[in-house]
């Protein structure tokens, strides 16, 4: 469990790093937080001529709330979201996520983007950054362009990203109105790569009428997946026991899971349903009171 | 004396320990060391054609390169099954072909990866009933498949099931796992700089077995092999006895006469250390109308893999496990040890036992649910009483087993009262108005501890007064150095930060048998006991040399010797230490000399201790996604007199989460070609300390009449009744849709599974 010969750079600045990317071609690897890259190295799954370490550059770091939305920077440490208070108002999926991910000393140093460059099936952030809608800024020396996070999942361990791209941000689109949000993973013990991850979000209007729904998978397919019929049915009404199950329906039928030591392809499928269904529950409670109020 | 012994001490260890400053293998170095990489088979069984290490030499920074044939004229084999390293065929899936030397960890694996292997693929055999089967393709060529077939029991078997009421019967399945310490396995080899010996550290449990089975395997007298342990970080007994590498290691030590280091990286670990736990028992237990027992029939098969380590030792535990706590008339295990291309076995933390406790636990609960009994009462009419020690089981191979002491009425009466076991039923019914489902759990064991032989300790003072135990029981982390101090400090009535625990080298004392089978305490503890009584005779005899008194007359008191009577003449240890360990002439008395030297060495032989126990544990299942959470776990546990409580609790919290991972986490896998599928911590989940239930603890302590100190082994007892407690207490979870479970790990889909297969559904 010894990397084989590899090379490194700190970048000390993006430019840099996309021209070391943009010389060395596809045997050189961005270097975020090291948690995938560096145990696939020391399996020798992956052996990367070159390692070009981003994760100090201050262009990268932390993220700006506007009108908008929510860009976060490339860097963003999961540790991060789960502590940053102030996002709970207006965006609680990320922090009810960022907590299910490894343990403490992982969510130090892994990233959330590093996370979506990855493209684990199982990674959780595919499946929360999904049902938020979120969208990615990938740059290269001559371009930059912007993708839906749906576009740019592609397969399993694979992306939209070019040898040459950096993925420098996470765009999330600011919710019409009230946000509730939460994650569900089935682990096997704490701190375990879901076996079945859900992400649930729904924005409320003035009425506790759906007006979005985000529903992101994970574990479930060969890369992280959206349920959006199950995201239609919940839209135009208000959060109920019937359109519940519905949805919840809805989604296990979006799951395309494969049998294997965590479980088969029926399991692993009711077991999204059992979750879709116990997500928006949450929800619907954590919203009620208002109900109540305004009722 | 003090009384030190019984005291819940702080481990002295643990200053080392936690504070980063213990010294592991891997921290251990040497000028010009050289580090070792395995080549190992990609294959379950497969033919080696040629091994081609050329590009390997090649490779920058390597310094050697050997296969097996190249080993095999210099070292003598047989010294074990498996040679170190395979010759003309491989049998499991990371059995070591080659080696490769470097410069660095690095470069030797850059070396492995260089090397070309022509195989041939042979048939692949993983399952126990095909190696069985007519016609069978030979596991490991000219050895049978059938390793060993036992018969343990006793009574008349037929005739007790004749005149039986009720007889229920059972398939049951434990599944392949091992023990995962935080250390892997570790060798760094340190030839003798004129060539004749080798010094070898190494993480080995049984550090003389391995300094007399590397004499023999290298050709060497046992004192030109030194073997020593450093830090130990865990072993739970399958860092137990000679493994490959450590000849390997030894050898290119000598070889190359340069120190060489391999440590052993987790995919080995997975691959190259033994396992346990897998067999299939097909069990019938008859019983009279009331429940009361007559007898039990067990026919069983064990997957030992390619070679035999361990295997017979874990077949025959689980057979004498059986009977447990019970009276139990007849008995008939016929266990099979059957040869498969995998990992081979050896014991680990209960070596059998918790296999057997399985079996026996799980068939008192059927006969409960037979004879329409509670659960508790079936046990509590079947107990042995406590007036019935020594009590003789009946079986009389491979061992005489008769249980010293104990009070087991009383251990499973304060179980069923601290797990709330008469308020169970309106709790759990309680918690099914809310919608959930919980329930309870129960199992009782009885464990052979400290058995087979000796353990020995040496208590020396040095010339400075210094005191210093020394044994060959090696410690990984249980404590040892803490409960040694206890016994040397309270005999020798000496603060406890007087005394030195120096274990781990095998030039320190000569004889020696290692840590497993939880023997360490129950016997390198009284031999503390017997050799530190001796010192302190010898300490008393010079004392009163010096005091001029007759040694009658003399006190030995916190560290010094006066006459009695006249406490202001003190003199100190010091004192008596340089004088009883000259280096200068003294001019010798008229009293004539007296032997030199305080020292002793003794040798404690026992037949085995028995501890006993009883485990009741609550859960709750998910019936939607099958997932367990444990929600409570209750030990009582008797391990006769204890030396020291906190060290017996940490025993039970690792071993209560041990038994608990193997139910609900763990389980090896290997595809039908003979790969192993479970090779990281991503597809073998362990538990860590946010798994661990709420564990409350009672001790009883039924002296053991059969060592001066009265106490029992400890180390294993945390685990043994786990298995079948938890899967008792899913059960009863799930009781209201009729699941029956027989089967481990309890996955939440094979739970699930069970559901979906009962007669009425969540
Ligand atoms: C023990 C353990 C448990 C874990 N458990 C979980 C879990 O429960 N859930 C979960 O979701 N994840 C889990 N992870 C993975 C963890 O979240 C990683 O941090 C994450 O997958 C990768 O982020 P990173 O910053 O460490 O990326 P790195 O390891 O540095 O990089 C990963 C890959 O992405 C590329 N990359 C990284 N950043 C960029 C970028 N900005 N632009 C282009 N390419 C980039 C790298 O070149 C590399 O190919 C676990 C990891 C470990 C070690």
């Amino acid at each position: 469990m010894f990397p084989a010969p590899f090379g490194y750079v700190r970048a000390e600045s993006l430019d840099e790093a996309l021209a070391v990317l943009a010389r060395e071609g596809p045997g050189a690897k961005i270097l975020a937080g090291g948690q995938s890259l560096l145990p696939m190295m020391k399996l020798r799954i992956a052996e990367p001529a070159l390692l070009v370490d981003i994760h100090r550059l201050p262009a990268l770091t932390g993220w700006q709330e506007t009108a908008e939305g929510l860009t976060l920077g490339a860097v963003v440490r999961h540790s991060q979201l789960e502590r940053a208070e102030a996002l709970q108002e207006f965006y609680p999926l990320l922090g009810r996520t960022a907590r299910w991910i490894a343990d403490p000393l992982v969510r130090n140093r892994g990233t959330v983007a590093g996370s979506l460059a990855h493209a684990d099936p199982a990674g959780d952030w595919g499946a929360a950054l999904l049902a938020l809608g979120a969208s990615v800024t990938l740059r290269s020396l001559t371009r930059t362009r912007e993708l839906p996070l749906d576009a740019f999942l592609v397969d399993i361990f694979t992306t939209a990203l070019e040898p040459d791209e950096v993925l420098t941000a996470i765009r999330i689109p600011k919710p019409a109105g009230r946000p509730f949000g939460t994650y569900l993973k089935l682990e096997r013990k704490v701190g375990d790569f879901a076996v079945v991850g859900v992400a649930v979000n729904v924005v409320l209007d003035a009425r506790h009428t759906v007006v979005e729904a985000g529903i992101g998978l994970a574990g479930v397919g060969p890369r992280a997946l959206r349920a959006p019929a199950a995201e239609a049915a919940l839209i135009g009404h208000p959060l109920e026991s019937g359109g519940i199950r519905e949805a919840a329906a809805l989604a296990a039928e979006a799951a395309d899971p494969v049998s294997d030591r965590r479980g088969s392809r029926a399991y692993k499928r009711n077991v999204v349903r059992v979750f879709v269904e116990r997500g928006l529950k949450a929800l619907a409670d954590e919203s009620r009171p208002e109900v109540g109020v305004t009722a | 004396m003090a009384n030190w012994v019984g005291q819940a001490w702080d481990r002295i260890e643990d200053l080392r320990l936690l504070t980063g400053r213990g010294r592991f293998v891997a921290d251990l170095t040497a000028p010009g060391l050289v580090s070792v990489a395995f080549v190992r088979s990609p294959h379950a069984h497969a033919a080696i054609n040629r091994v081609d290490l050329e590009p390997a030499r090649r490779t920058p920074g390597v310094v050697a390169a050997f296969s097996g044939a190249d080993l095999a004229p210099h070292i003598a084999l047989g010294v074990t099954e498996q040679p170190p390293l395979a010759l003309q065929a491989v049998h499991y899936v990371g059995e070591p072909v080659a080696v490769v030397v470097a410069e660095d960890r690095y470069a030797a694996e850059d070396g492995v990866e260089a090397v070309a292997v022509d195989w041939t693929p042979l048939p692949v055999v993983t399952d126990v009933r095909v190696a069985l089967a007519e016609g069978a393709p030979t596991v490991v060529a000219g050895r049978p498949n059938l390793i060993a077939e036992r018969r343990i029991g006793y009574g008349d078997v037929a005739a007790q099931f004749a005149r039986a009421a009720v007889v229920v019967q059972e398939r049951l399945v434990i599944h392949r796992a091992t023990a995962q310490p935080l250390e892997t396995r570790g060798v760094m080899a340190i030839p003798d700089p004129d060539g004749s010996g080798v010094t070898v550290w190494t993480t080995t449990q049984s550090p003389h077995e391995l300094r007399r089975s590397l004499a023999r395997s290298l050709r060497l007298s046992e004192d030109k092999v030194r073997v020593r342990t450093p830090d130990v970080g865990g072993s739970f007994g399958v860092k137990n006895r000679l493994y490959p590498e450590e000849v390997v290691v030894a050898w290119l030590a000598m070889r190359l006469v340069r120190p060489v280091r391999w440590i052993e990286d987790r995919l080995e670990h997975f691959a190259a250390t033994q396992h346990e736990r897998e067999q299939v028992h097909e069990v019938e237990l008859a019983a009279d109308a009331e429940g009361r027992l007559l007898a039990l029939r067990d026919r069983f098969v064990v997957d030992n893999g390619a070679y035999v380590r361990g295997g017979v030792t874990v077949m025959q535990r689980t057979a004498m496990t059986i009977p447990g706590p019970y009276r139990l008339p007849a008995l008939e295990a016929v266990g099979r040890l059957v040869r498969t291309h995998k990992t081979p076995i050896g014991p680990y933390r209960g070596a059998g036992r918790p296999q057997g406790c399985f079996v026996m636990e799980r068939m008192m609960d059927r006969l409960a649910e037979a004879v329409g009994q509670d659960r508790a009462e079936v046990r509590r009419r079947n107990l042995i009483p406590p007036d019935a020690f020594p009590y003789a089981t009946g079986i009389e191979s491979p061992e005489r087993v008769v249980y010293d002491s104990g009070d087991f009425p009383a251990v499973l009466e304060e179980a069923l009262a601290l797990a709330g076991w008469d308020q169970a039923a309106a709790r759990i019914e309680a918690a099914r108005q809310e919608g959930r489902w919980i329930g309870i759990g129960l199992a009782m064991n009885v464990e052979d501890t400290g058995g087979g032989g000796y353990e020995g300790a040496r208590v020396r003072v040095d010339g400075n007064g210094e005191v210093t135990v020394y044994s060959g029981a090696v410690a990984q982390g249980q404590g040892h150095e803490t409960a040694f101090a206890q016994v040397a400090a309270e005999v020798l009535d000496l603060p406890p930060e007087r005394i030195r625990v120096a274990l781990g080298d095998t030039d320190d004392i000569p004889l020696g048998i290692g840590t497993f089978g939880s023997r360490a305490t129950t016997l390198a503890g009284n031999a503390v006991r017997e050799s530190a009584i001796a010192v302190r005779r010898q300490i008393v005899e010079w004392a009163a040399r010096l005091l001029e008194a007759d040694p009658e007359d003399v006190v030995w008191e916190g560290g010094a010797a006066y006459v009695r009577g006249v406490p202001e003449r003190r003199i100190s240890l010091e004192a008596i230490a340089a004088r009883a360990n000259p280096l200068t002439p003294i001019p010798m008395g008229p009293e004539g000399p007296l032997p030199l030297g305080l020292e002793a060495t003794t040798y404690f032989q026992s037949a085995p201790t028995y501890s006993s126990g009883c485990h009741a544990c609550w859960v709750e299942v998910d019936p939607r996604t099958g997932q367990v959470r444990v929600l409570d776990y209750v030990v009582v546990h008797d391990c006769g007199r204890m030396l020291n409580p906190k060290l017996v609790e940490g025993q039970i919290y690792g071993g209560v989460l041990f038994g608990l991972s193997t139910v609900l986490l763990e389980e090896l896998r290997y595809g039908e070609d003979g790969q192993l599928l479970t090779t990281t911590f991503l597809d073998y989940p362990l538990p860590t300390t946010t798994e661990m239930p709420p564990l409350r603890i009672a001790h009883r302590e039924t002296p053991s009449p059969r060592n001066p100190l009265g106490i029992k082994g400890a180390g294993e007892s945390g685990t043994i009744p786990a298995l079948a407690a938890l899967t008792a207490a899913v059960e009863d979870a799930l009781k209201p849709f009729g699941v029956h479970l027989t089967e481990l790990p309890l996955t939440p889909e094979r739970l699930l599974q069970a559901l979906a297969q009962s007669q009425s559904r969540p």
